[in-house]
């Protein structure tokens, strides 16, 4: 380099978010001081958020390997094949820190960015789930947390609907540790034929490397490094320009262009512009394909005009891809993107120098190993250490602590992190694609058939309409020709709270849970993804925390051959007033051989019976209950069975796809009764029920809010007619609670009796409503 | 009226053709709908030629990002212009949400779309009394006075001014209307679809593609709209 004149210090460097060591190891890599352009690039490498250098070692202990998996973590997307020729893509990933600068904006590129991810690998985005955290809402502290809310419903909103992708399911907690760091997580799903599978590794020296879609802008510049691996401080207003806007147009086309460009053979390889923007897209592309890549900036169609190279290379606009191409095909490539609207430019080639070179113009302004910037990051060993004293605070009370258990199930109810999702799920579109054979709150799980189910009807139709009244679906579903319609079924899920009493079970059980809501429904795990959100990784209580999730992670992961397909890391979730509770978020997509028979959450028929299902044994320890009553979090919770849960799983899966029940429901937050309370509301029946078998059997101190309310892993409320229900009993433990009836919860233990009408439940149940006002 | 369709289905099948601007989003679920009931293709916005179709979808979505007005864009598509001579010609024309939109901006069908009273996106499965069973679109409908289809948009709350709809009263434009408690978006008279004066161009803001698979949400109503097209294409061929 012969621009030495103005080359950025050391002081550069630490504002940049590297450490002096990490500077001096640049340093050696480049045989002298890194230049302007050079410094950006590895500080956004080197970044916790590319790099996962405090986590990346932790990753390596994850099963990854099992026999559905396609493609497994280190591509854009994970994949798992899902049966006749069909891949399935999914991956989990967050966008918490811009989300927590600008919730809309945040939230929208969150979304856009997954999408991106899936079909970066050549698979059409067929559902988005997502998974949201914030502080509490409906005391008189709540503004920020209402904001952070309406902002990023919004903006999923915003996106998802416009680009067409229905989304399907979703979660969302309230707890106070998320109050100045909301958490934003998105996930997405997309099926694509198994030969369009597009890996991103670049290769062919002498190929032409592409970039199409919008132009560069100087949004989001140092996203990664700045925004997104450092501690939110008071004055992240300032930081409001490091987040990207969104613009799902935009990103429609390129979605259709992209696959169109895979579906005619086009590209080599292809890959998102995400975080770190063309820095880490082509650095990446480069190194999986152990080749160098030459960039001109010159070339690249600007936003704005007078950008500085190093802008250029680690700009964070959106709705961009970078693909290689051989040379013939250029024109067709850039024909295929005229076709779609989409601007696409020819901005370097594939060498094989093993260097990522950077050209403004004629001149070179960047000269870099390929491995350095992408391999030679230093990993960094956590110093994990059991905290001594708690480190959350009791969550304030809301709830007297006389309160009678009448009075404690519609306090549950009504509570945001119970009450009915329907104001958030109203939001968004969940049938666009005319696969969602199960909408939100219907089922555990979201339900998408593979095959679009208007092709089904075709199948057996012969072209022509016959007559009105038998044209297209038949009566028991979609498929027309009577045959079975395979579906995916996914959920997504982690109780931060849970995770936070016990970082270790609180994992394994949000891994069981996903499964569980697979089982309700009648499918069986393919494949994992994980978002693992946690606090600043170099303080020993959050390096505990990590630690222990992910031990927790792999061994459910192994213990039900639902193996880790891909996944991200979001660490530095913290503020002044501490770390986020630990929120291993986990997304498991399972199959069901027939959407036919698939579970429904709610009752259905009077006169059922009502069975509990699996080795449920309840405590009020890091319960809801427990929440609203203010107790602070215990240090551990109760160990866990794993097989005997996963026989539970598979005794109700079975059940379901023989059509032996009427409904399945995984017991989880709020415990039984609440659990009831979400079957007789979500089926329009009520339900009679006698607990006194439980309490006999299980309880020592006879507390019947333990029994009512009291919640862990492995329990399922199944009913139907009473063969089927008793089946169950070959495989797992059941028992006999009650039966389905009119129109209210009657609840019998001992002396107590209790009764709600449908309406006292249906009316704690939409507390969420006055929210959205 | 009601058309017997065992004579005329044998001849041949009725032709649909599916609009497709950028921003699109539920124009392959139409064309999937369609292909219930007969032939379905897609026309590509840039094209003037309607590839022989005998009835016109105008699909839901966000054409061309919707980011002026809903629709405002897509009414000067090439194959709008195409689109609105066909339906001067008599041709059927079903728009659906985004596309009623786009048929209010182009003129064919009266009145307007303004956002939902509740100012946010909104899904919500939908009763529509049908208020006009006799009507190109809803002669299939066959004694079913009450429609279950799906509904989900930002920019559906029906506005005209008070002679217009005086108007569309006295003529029996108003084909569906959202029933009791179901019409979350204020339009005005509960109005959920209307036709123009001549009947060949019909808009709804729910998606009656939405609603053909009784696997997939439940109701098969929405098959009804497609159905009452194929029965009137087939009609107006004796």
């Amino acid at each position: 380099m012969s621009d030495s004149a103005t080359l950025p210090t050391v002081q550069d460097a630490l504002a940049l978010g590297l450490t002096r060591a990490e500077y001096e190891l640049v340093c050696a890599h480049q045989s002298s001081p890194p230049n302007q352009v050079e410094l950006a690039m590895y500080s956004l490498l080197w970044s916790e958020h590319c790099a996962y250098k405090h986590s990346k070692k932790l990753l390596r202990t994850l099963p990854t390997e099992g026999e559905h998996v396609v493609m497994g973590p280190g591509e854009n997307a994970g994949a798992v094949a899902c049966g006749d020729g069909l891949v399935c893509a999914f991956k989990v990933e967050s966008h918490n820190h811009p989300s927590a600068v600008e919730p809309f904006q945040g939230a929208a590129t969150g979304v856009g960015g997954i999408l991106r991810d899936i079909f970066a690998i050549g698979a059409r985005p067929i559902a988005v789930l997502d998974s949201l955290r914030f502080g509490e809402v409906g005391g008189d502290r709540d503004q920020r947390s209402r904001y952070l809310l309406d902002g990023a419903v919004s903006g999923i909103a915003h996106y998802g609907n416009s680009i067409g992708v229905p989304t399907v399911g979703g979660e969302v907690y309230f707890e106070a540790p998320y109050e100045q760091n909301c958490l934003i997580n998105a996930m997405a799903l997309g099926l694509a034929p198994r030969e369009r599978l597009v890996r991103s590794a670049a290769a062919g020296p002498g190929n032409v490397v592409i970039l199409f879609g919008a132009s560069t802008g100087r949004d989001g510049i140092g996203g990664a490094s700045v925004l997104a691996s450092a501690e939110l401080g008071d004055e992240h207003g300032d930081k409001r320009p490091t987040v990207q806007v969104g613009d799902p147009f935009e990103e429609s086309k390129l979605l259709e262009c992209s696959l169109a460009l895979l579906d005619r053979g086009l590209l080599v390889s292809l890959q998102d512009l995400g975080a770190a923007g063309l820095t880490s897209s082509a650095s990446e592309m480069a190194s999986a394909g152990k080749v160098g890549i030459d960039i001109d900036v010159s070339l690249v169609p600007l936003r704005e005009p007078d950008m500085e190279p190093f802008e250029i290379m680690v700009s964070e606009s959106q709705e961009r891809m970078l693909c290689v191409v051989e040379p013939a095909r250029v024109a067709d490539v850039l024909a295929l993107c005229e076709r779609w609207e989409v601007h696409g430019t020819a901005i370097g080639a594939v060498t094989d120098t093993h260097r990522m070179r950077v050209f403004d113009g004629p001149a070179l302004v960047g000269d870099m190993p390929v491995s350095a910037l992408v391999d030679d990051c230093p990993l960094y060993d956590l110093s994990p250490a059991r905290p001594t004293t708690p480190i959350y605070a009791p969550p304030t009370a809301t709830l007297a602590s006389g309160a009678c258990p009448r009075e404690c199930l519609l306090a549950l109810l009504c509570s945001p992190n119970i009450a009915s999702r329907r104001p958030l799920f109203e939001r968004y579109d969940a049938i666009v694609q005319s696969r969602t054979v199960r909408r939100p709150e219907q089922a555990d799980a979201a339900i998408l058939a593979i095959r679009h189910p208007g092709e089904q009807a075709r199948v057996g139709e012969d072209g022509a309409g016959t007559d009105g009244a038998d044209t297209g679906a038949g009566g028991n579903g979609g498929s027309g020709n009577g045959g079975p319609v395979p579906a995916l079924a996914v959920s997504i899920d982690c109780n931060g709270r849970r995770v936070a009493a016990d970082p270790y079970r609180g994992t394994i059980e949000a891994v069981l849970e996903c499964a569980s809501n697979l089982a309700c429904v009648g499918a069986e795990p393919l494949g994992t993804t994980n978002n693992l959100n946690f606090g600043n990784p170099e303080r020993p209580h959050v390096a505990w925390q990590l630690t222990e999730a992910v031990r927790g992670l792999g061994d459910a992961c192994r213990a039900l051959d639902a193996p880790i397909v891909g996944g991200n890391v979001s660490l530095y979730n913290e503020t002044s007033s501490g770390p986020i509770y630990p929120t291993p978020v986990i997304g498991m997509v399972g199959r069901l051989p027939d959407a036919r028979t698939a579970g429904r959450l709610g009752f259905a028929r009077a006169g059922d019976e009502i069975a509990l299902v699996g080795p449920f044994a309840p405590s009020l320890h890091a319960s809801e209950l427990s929440k609203l009553h203010g107790h602070s979090l215990p240090d551990e919770l109760p160990g866990i069975d794993i097989a005997a849960v996963r026989s539970a799983q598979f005794a109700v899966r079975g059940a379901m796809r023989v059509g032996g029940l009427s409904s399945a429901h995984d017991i989880a937050e709020g415990g039984l009764a609440i659990a009831l309370a979400e079957c007789c509301l979500a089926g329009g029946c009520g339900a009679e029920v006698r607990l006194d078998a439980l309490a006999d059997q299980d309880d020592d101190n006879h507390d019947p809010l333990r029994v009512l309310f009291g919640e862990a892993p492995g329990g399922f409320l199944v009913s139907g007619i009473a063969t089927g229900v008793r089946a169950l009993g070959r495989r797992t433990r059941v028992r006999i609670i009650g039966t389905v009836c009119s129109d209210a919860l009657r609840l019998d233990l001992g002396e107590l009796s209790l009764t709600a009408s449908l309406a006292e439940l249906a009316e704690a149940h939409g507390a969420l409503a006055e929210l959205f006002l | 009226m009601r058309f017997s369709c065992s004579t005329t289905a044998a001849r041949h099948t009725v032709k649909f053709g599916v609009l497709q601007f950028p921003g699109s989003c539920d124009e392959v679920d139409a064309l999937q709908a369609a292909r219930r009931v007969g032939d379905a293709e897609l026309i590509w916005h840039a094209q003037r030629d309607l590839q022989g179709a005998e009835a016109i979808v105008v699909p839901g979505g966000f054409s061309y990002g919707d980011y002026l007005r809903a629709g405002a864009i897509a009414r000067f598509s090439p194959v709008m212009e195409s689109v609105m001579e066909f339906a001067r010609d008599g041709g059927l024309v079903l728009g659906i949400c985004n596309g009623f939109q786009v048929l209010c901006e182009a003129h064919l069908l009266p009145g307007a779309l303004l956002p939902n009273a509740n100012l946010r996106f909104t899904f919500r499965q939908v009763e529509l009394d049908v208020v006009a069973p006799d009507t190109s679109f809803t002669r299939a409908s066959d004694g079913l006075t009450r429609l279950s289809i799906p509904a989900k948009h930002s920019w559906g709350r029906y506005y005209a001014d008070d002679p217009t709809l005086d108007e569309l009263e006295r003529r029996g434009q108003v084909v569906l209307r959202y029933a009791s408690g179901h019409n979350f978006n204020g339009s005005l008279h509960d109005i959920a679809g209307v036709s123009n004066e001549s009947g060949n161009v019909f808009g709804l803001m729910p998606h009656p593609e939405h609603a053909v698979d009784a696997l997939i949400g439940g109701s098969t109503d929405g098959l009804t709209i497609f159905e009452s097209m194929r029965l009137t294409v087939e009609g107006a061929r004796v």
